[in-house]
């Protein structure tokens, strides 16, 4: 019994990493503004939630096959960065409002009576009391990222999945697990360094 | 007394989805006088108090601050100028009380030795120790020790006119009648006005040179408390009906 060489393990954990923060860091970059500009837009919020929604629905494989044929994009990272995104965008974004709307109704009632702009109301008051919120959505949508990945391996992405394709063609245990406990082990670290720092930046 | 009105209230009506909160009301708070607003819940009286920022938008009157329209003010300027607390103290959870009280003289540009000089004197007039409570954070804090640190934060850039909405009727009665003191002589030292939402007719006895009574969001009367105690209005009556019976059993 012998798996791939370390190296090659090494090499396709790193392009899963890779894979994974692009794909949380677009997803990221796009949803929080979002949801900022959609807690003040009630009638946008449903098109947009519901359409996440539907993208979250979309079994990964057939997200990946619907993409191939997008001229940007084509076969390989970019369609697999792409429909990870997707699957992102909707626990970031559902959380940043979630978050944004837990926020104690009498604070943000003060903060406007003092006279703090809504700009000032927004930066200084409601985001940093949203922040535990958005944290864990990025940490949910992280974690649920690395493991969706090693799907991206069936249209040319690389990364662990590689080996877990690979171990099925082959019907070889060591290969399919040297794809499988690397992806369950990075997104294990993840969730605890998420936590950590989502702990660390938690107002009060 | 005209001249010497602070805040001027003329015909200010208001519609909130259709019902009518606030009908037709006009008084004026002089300089250094402390109104209170009585009534019942759902009298009118806390819309009232969000006309007078902003917080709520009269659909009919005008409100003059300092001789000039609101609507002639700038929101932001204008609810500088205006000290607000309520009952939840509506303090930032994620700020100690230095940040929380100091809020408005940072906005307002102060430099920073100015503003840590202000939160100390502010924390010494509602009786919290500096070196205690500065870095004290919301949630350490008893129900009374909150709304001392809000009434401080409303006072921070010294607003020429509080708006207190109900601020201690959330708690016990003890500490409630301290602080209906202390901010009675605290009232009395720097001449504030103040608009002050209540509906224990006991407080607003207490408190106030002027009371206005309000019922179904229309005004329907504004006594000193002595006038008040003798008025034969009904909702006067009422109000002081509750005075009379000190939790005797028929």
């Amino acid at each position: 019994m012998s798996g791939p060489p370390p190296a090659e393990i090494l090499s396709l954990a790193l392009e899963h990493v890779e894979l994974v923060a692009i794909a949380v860091a677009i997803a990221a970059a796009v949803a929080l503004p979002l949801g900022v500009f959609l807690t003040r837009r009630e009638r946008a919020r449903r098109w947009i939630l519901g359409f996440a929604n539907i993208a979250q629905t979309i079994p990964s494989l057939a997200l990946f096959g619907f993409l191939l044929p997008l001229p940007l994009l084509g076969i390989g990272k970019r369609t697999a960065i792409a429909a990870l995104c997707l699957y992102a965008l909707l626990p970031i974004l559902r959380n940043t409002m979630v978050g944004l709307a837990g926020v104690d109704a009498a604070v943000r009632e003060s903060a406007v009576a003092m006279g703090m702009t809504a700009r000032q109301v927004l930066w200084q008051v409601e985001l940093p009391l949203a922040v535990p919120s958005i944290l864990a959505g990025v940490r949910l949508a992280t974690v649920a990222t690395i493991g969706t990945a090693t799907i991206a391996a069936a249209i040319g992405a690389g990364g662990l999945g590689e080996f877990i394709f690979r171990g099925i063609a082959m019907v070889d245990t060591p290969t399919i697990l040297a794809g499988a406990v690397p992806a369950a082990a990075m997104a294990l670290v993840a969730d605890e360094v998420l936590e950590w720092i989502e702990r660390r930046l938690s107002p009060a | 007394m005209g001249a010497a009105a602070i805040l001027e209230l003329h015909g200010v009506s208001c519609e909130l989805g259709g019902r009518a909160v606030l009908r037709d009301i006009s008084f004026q708070v002089a300089e250094g006088e402390t109104v209170a607003l009585l009534g019942r819940s759902g009298s009118g009286k806390t819309t009232l108090l969000k006309t007078v920022n902003g917080l709520v938008k009269a659909t009919a009157g005008e409100i003059v601050f300092q001789g000039r329209a609101a609507r002639q003010w700038d929101p932001i300027a204008l609810r500088r100028r205006m000290g607000y607390v309520i009952q939840d103290t509506g303090l930032f959870p994620h700020w100690d009380l230095e940040k929380n009280i100091g809020l408005v003289p940072r906005l307002e540009n102060w430099p920073p030795d100015a503003v840590a000089r202000r939160v100390d004197e502010l924390l010494r007039m509602v009786r919290l120790p500096p070196a205690e409570f500065r870095r004290r954070y919301p949630r350490e804090l008893s129900g009374g020790q909150k709304q001392r640190a809000g009434i401080a934060r409303a006072l921070a850039a010294n607003p020429p006119l509080l708006l207190l909405d109900e601020p201690f009727a959330a708690l016990d009665p003890i500490t409630r009648f301290e602080l209906q003191r202390q901010f009675v002589e605290l009232g009395r030292a720097m001449a504030k006005s103040a608009l002050f939402v209540t509906h224990d007719v006991r407080e607003a006895l207490m408190v106030a040179d002027r009371i206005a009574l309000l019922q179904d969001g229309k005004l329907e009367l504004v006594a000193t408390p002595g006038e008040f105690l003798a008025s034969r209005h009904p909702e006067a009556r009422a109000f002081l009906a509750s005075l009379d019976d000190r939790g005797r059993k028929a």
